[in-house]
């Protein structure tokens, strides 16, 4: 089972924007969708490394800044002809409230 | 012996709960009912009615006194409970204790007031029980203003209500579109639109900041600065479950009162149902789970085995006329697919989103007569492969067409603009065409539309589809994106004709194929509707890449550069002196001149930009715009005030259109140049716009180019008068702005539709010339502004840092 970590509000990101957590992972960017679901994934594009967090939303896919890779947020693999993958973290919505898998805060403590 | 009951509460859901009781065991308990408010159960969905003076509170009450009665409830009514003691199982008010052995907590919710200055002033209410809606009737709505804060499901009906007893009411809410729970941005445009035709203004994205007034409510304060005056105010911004008492008396609770599928609180000997509860972590506000609650509830209390199963429920708004319906799911999601309609002309909106063959979820708009139908396939889970083509018209669907691609353009009015450059309204053409012009060159030559510059092509072409059907073979046209068929042309000359002002706006009228866009049409709808509306169009930040957004320039690591404005490549010592200290103390890696005479600074954190530019504007510094669609710099030479070879004062000349230009946005990035003489010390020959300055007066070249293409630019005009090449420059620019393609720098659009045509507009005819100055001004005056001061402050700039630091955390 899933352990969660509340990592602040809904409203601390902005509708179809993204903000980053950073952790013992490295950074990880935390969307939030035209209709307020949320996902993470790891804040690197499969490509050239580019910051997904500050991509174009459009439904559940964001677009990397850099050189405009699209990406599934579900699943973090490259759309189109692209080939990538990138990971995906669990993550949810709770009373206006974003809970992240706890498991990136504790792989830290063990370190 | 009877057993004790004791009802905390006497809502809707306690109310049919004590239903289902009396029903299926009239003598098993002893009933104690305590309720705050001094009656007894109505149905509180009917205030709007009451409200809006449809109905009155006898209309709508339930459970009143004489009901409670005859079933022998011993009613408390205005006696709140303030304590429960259950080792004794006894609940106190403040006039003694009642012993119970059954206890039911429906305490319900309250409303959730906005934490803002203001807050309690007289005249501020929320809208949640008799008492607020006597109170706003009672305030004499007639011709008042009234604002609504919060656009979710309460907050409308409270604006409608209050709309209908003549008040003038605007609604402010938080996000991007209405009700955005229950809808998506497309049919949440479709609402709003209903409810402006009926009088309420609508201020999406609008963020309260304070309510103003001195004794009484006067305004409502935003954080954009907007003011709306306001003589009652309404918060209806959400409700939060009532559980002061389970929190006094130790019982689980979460958000709200935590309850087993029995409905058994952490205290078996105690039951809660309603708002005021949650199970599974979820809680509830529309009725029928609630209703569900009371059946379970009532089972439990009879001994009986029972589960509260919640299950998806259907949405409709109580305001007359505005028709929509949302049930389930209907989130994009992976393997998730849409099956959209959507008739602009009717105003209508369907979206049914699928997944493996089944309905997950349904959002209707316009036209909810199948909604129930959709919802039944959707709660028994049906295989609707089998009907998968014709689905979405509905049961009753008997062998429809396709909806028609030309619907939007055969929808315009006959006097619908389509040829701006020629002032060619739709009818005109109709009747050229309906006179025997059926080729575009007949139209052409016939009606003048199209001969200019070109760009609305498209949409003659699709007026003479739609006036001569199938006889009409039209050339394809190359479409803006994967989610319309329509050429960039097109979506700007019907985003002007049809009055479109939001990016759903644009998506629901032209017939977007998808249901929020992509990467590639979302930044050019932004683009064309700051250009088109700038006074009305609120920018949509999300729609911008990357550098507008953070207005900054975006490295290949992920940090920044920051450029400096610096007016026509001047500077000042002091300016140099700020510039030097800010790339100091943010550890600036590397410090290099541009092309274009301006200082960069690279390697910039994305955190450490709002204080760097507190800093920098600190020292009269602005942002230079390096990262913009929009003007990016004047490049210059000295001129004459200190060269030999010098005509006219160039340093001067390229101050002054930087500081006219500056901050406009337009199709592509924007760069100048301004020679003294024609040796181009400033290279202004390879410049979108170049001026080259010789005795006689100014040379004015356009649509040069140094970057994927090189390109020398052409003579536009030649005039002796300063004052006059800057307002040919300036017209030159706005026809730019309101002509060419997203993406398109000015070389390829001058390419496009000719630089004759771009001469007959900006220098031939001056009355063209100063009617594109005065509209660039007009744009100005909202964009002429340095987007650093707007982040800069050290309110905005925790945004700009990580939600969270997980590994500071973990340390501790």
């Amino acid at each position: 089972m899933t352990l969660y970590i509340d990592i602040g509000a809904l409203e601390d990101i902005p509708a179809q924007g993204a903000r980053v957590v950073r952790t013992s992972e490295g950074c990880v960017a935390v969307f939030r969708t035209a209709d307020d679901r949320v996902f993470a994934l790891e804040d690197r594009c499969a490509h050239r490394g580019g910051p997904l967090s500050e991509g174009l939303v459009h439904g559940d896919r964001v677009t990397c800044p850099l050189h405009g890779w699209v990406f599934d947020m579900n699943t973090g693999e490259a759309q189109g002809a692209d080939k990538g993958r990138i990971r995906t973290f669990a993550a949810k919505v709770e009373g206006g409230r974003i809970f992240l898998d706890a498991a990136l805060l504790k792989r830290r403590s063990a370190a | 012996m009877k057993q004790r009951l004791v009802v905390v509460g006497a809502g809707m859901a306690s109310g049919r709960m004590l239903e289902h009781v009396f029903e299926a065991a009239p003598d098993a308990f002893d009933v104690t009912l305590f309720n705050a408010e001094p009656r007894g159960n109505y149905n509180r969905l009917m205030l709007s009615p009451v409200l809006s003076g449809e109905k009155t509170y006898e209309d709508i009450v339930t459970h009143d006194g004489d009901w409670y009665a005859a079933h022998g409830v011993d009613c408390r009514f205005g006696e709140p409970v303030v304590r429960i003691d259950r080792a004794n199982r006894v609940v106190y008010s403040n006039a003694g204790g009642v012993p119970y052995d059954r206890l039911v907590i429906a305490t319900g919710s309250a409303p959730f007031i906005l934490p803002v200055p203001g807050k309690d002033l007289p005249g501020v209410v929320t809208y949640r029980d008799l008492e607020d809606t006597e109170a706003m009737i009672a305030a004499g709505l007639a011709g008042r203003d009234a604002v609504v804060i919060g656009g979710g499901l309460l907050g409308l009906e409270a604006a409608a209500g209050m709309a209908a007893r003549g008040a003038k009411v605007t609604v402010i809410h938080l996000m991007g579109h209405l009700m955005e729970r229950q809808l998506d941005p497309a049919a949440g445009y479709l609402l709003q639109k209903d409810l402006e035709r009926r009088g309420i203004r609508v201020h999406c994205k609008g963020a309260t900041k304070a309510i103003l007034g001195k004794g009484r409510v006067e305004a409502v304060l935003l954080e954009d600065g907007m003011v709306y005056p306001a003589d009652i105010v309404c918060m209806a911004v959400g409700i939060r479950p009532e559980v002061r008492l389970a929190n006094d008396a130790h019982l689980e609770v979460n958000r709200g009162v935590v309850v087993d599928d029995a409905m058994r609180t952490s205290d078996p000997a105690i039951l809660a149902l309603g708002e005021c509860v949650e199970h599974d972590g979820q809680l509830f506000g529309l009725v029928a789970p609630l209703y569900d609650q009371a059946k379970v509830a009532a089972r439990t209390l009879l001994g009986e085995e029972a589960a509260f199963r919640p299950v998806q429920t259907a949405t409709k708004l109580k305001v007359t006329g505005c028709d929509l319906f949302s049930a389930g799911d209907f989130a994009d999601g992976e393997g998730r697919e849409d099956i959209l309609f959507r008739d602009p002309g009717r105003g209508i909106y369907k979206r049914l989103v699928l997944q493996d063959n089944r309905i997950l979820g349904v959002v209707m708009y316009g036209d909810t007569g199948d909604g129930a139908w959709f919802a039944s396939l959707m709660k028994d889970g049906t295989d609707i492969s089998p009907m998968r083509d014709t689905l979405i018209f509905g049961p009753a669907y008997q062998g429809g067409t396709a909806p028609d691609p030309l619907a939007a353009v055969a929808a315009l009015p006959p006097e619908a603009e389509i040829c701006g450059c020629n002032g060619v309204c739709k009818g005109r053409i109709v009747d050229a065409v309906l006179g025997g012009a059926v080729t575009l060159d007949a139209v052409r030559a016939e009606t003048k539309a199209s001969s200019s510059c070109g760009t609305c092509t498209g949409l003659v072409e699709q007026v003479m589809a739609a006036t001569l059907g199938e006889s009409f073979v039209k050339p394809a046209a190359q479409a803006m994106c994967k989610c319309t068929g329509m050429s960039h042309e097109d979506v700007r000359r019907l985003i002007h004709s049809m009055g479109l002002k939001s990016i759903p706006a644009v998506m629901q009228e032209l017939g977007w194929k998808t249901v929020g866009g992509c990467h590639s049409c979302r930044p050019a709808l932004n683009y064309y509707l700051i250009s088109e509306w700038p006074l009305e169009y609120q920018d949509d930040r999300q729609s911008r890449l990357v550098n507008e957004r953070n207005h900054a320039n975006i490295q290949k690591d992920g940090t920044y550069s920051v450029v400096p404005r610096m007016w026509g490549g001047v500077t000042t010592p002091a300016e140099l002196r700020a510039i030097a200290d800010a790339a100091e103390k943010y550890a600036v890696p590397m410090v290099k001149v541009t092309g274009g005479q301006r200082i960069d600074l690279l390697g910039v954190r994305k955190e450490d930009l709002p204080a760097m530019w507190a800093d920098l504007n600190a020292a009269g510094l602005v942002s230079g715009h390096a990262y913009s669609k929009g003007l990016r710099t004047v490049k210059t030479c000295v001129g004459s005030e200190f060269c030999r070879f010098g005509t006219q004062d160039s340093t001067g000349l390229g101050i002054r259109l930087e500081k006219l230009l500056w901050g406009s946005w337009t199709p592509h990035k924007v760069k100048l140049g301004v020679s003294g003489c024609p040796r181009n010390c400033a290279e202004a020959t390879c410049k979108d716009v170049g001026v080259v300055c010789v005795d006689s007066g100014f040379q004015i070249g356009v649509a040069g180019a140094a970057g994927m293409e090189l390109k020398e630019t052409q003579l536009l005009a030649t005039t002796p008068s300063a004052d006059e090449a800057v307002e040919i420059i300036t017209a030159f620019i706005q026809l730019y702005r309101e002509s060419a393609r997203y993406l398109d720098r000015p070389y390829k659009w001058v390419a496009k539709v000719g630089l004759d045509w771009v001469k007959s507009q900006v220098v031939e005819d001056p009355v063209m010339r100063r009617a594109l100055c005065e509209r660039f001004e007009i744009s100005q005056s909202v964009y002429r502004r340095d987007p650093w001061a707007e982040h800069a402050a050290p309110t905005e700039r925790a945004k700009w840092g990580p939600l969270a630091d997980l590994t500071l955390e973990a340390a501790e």
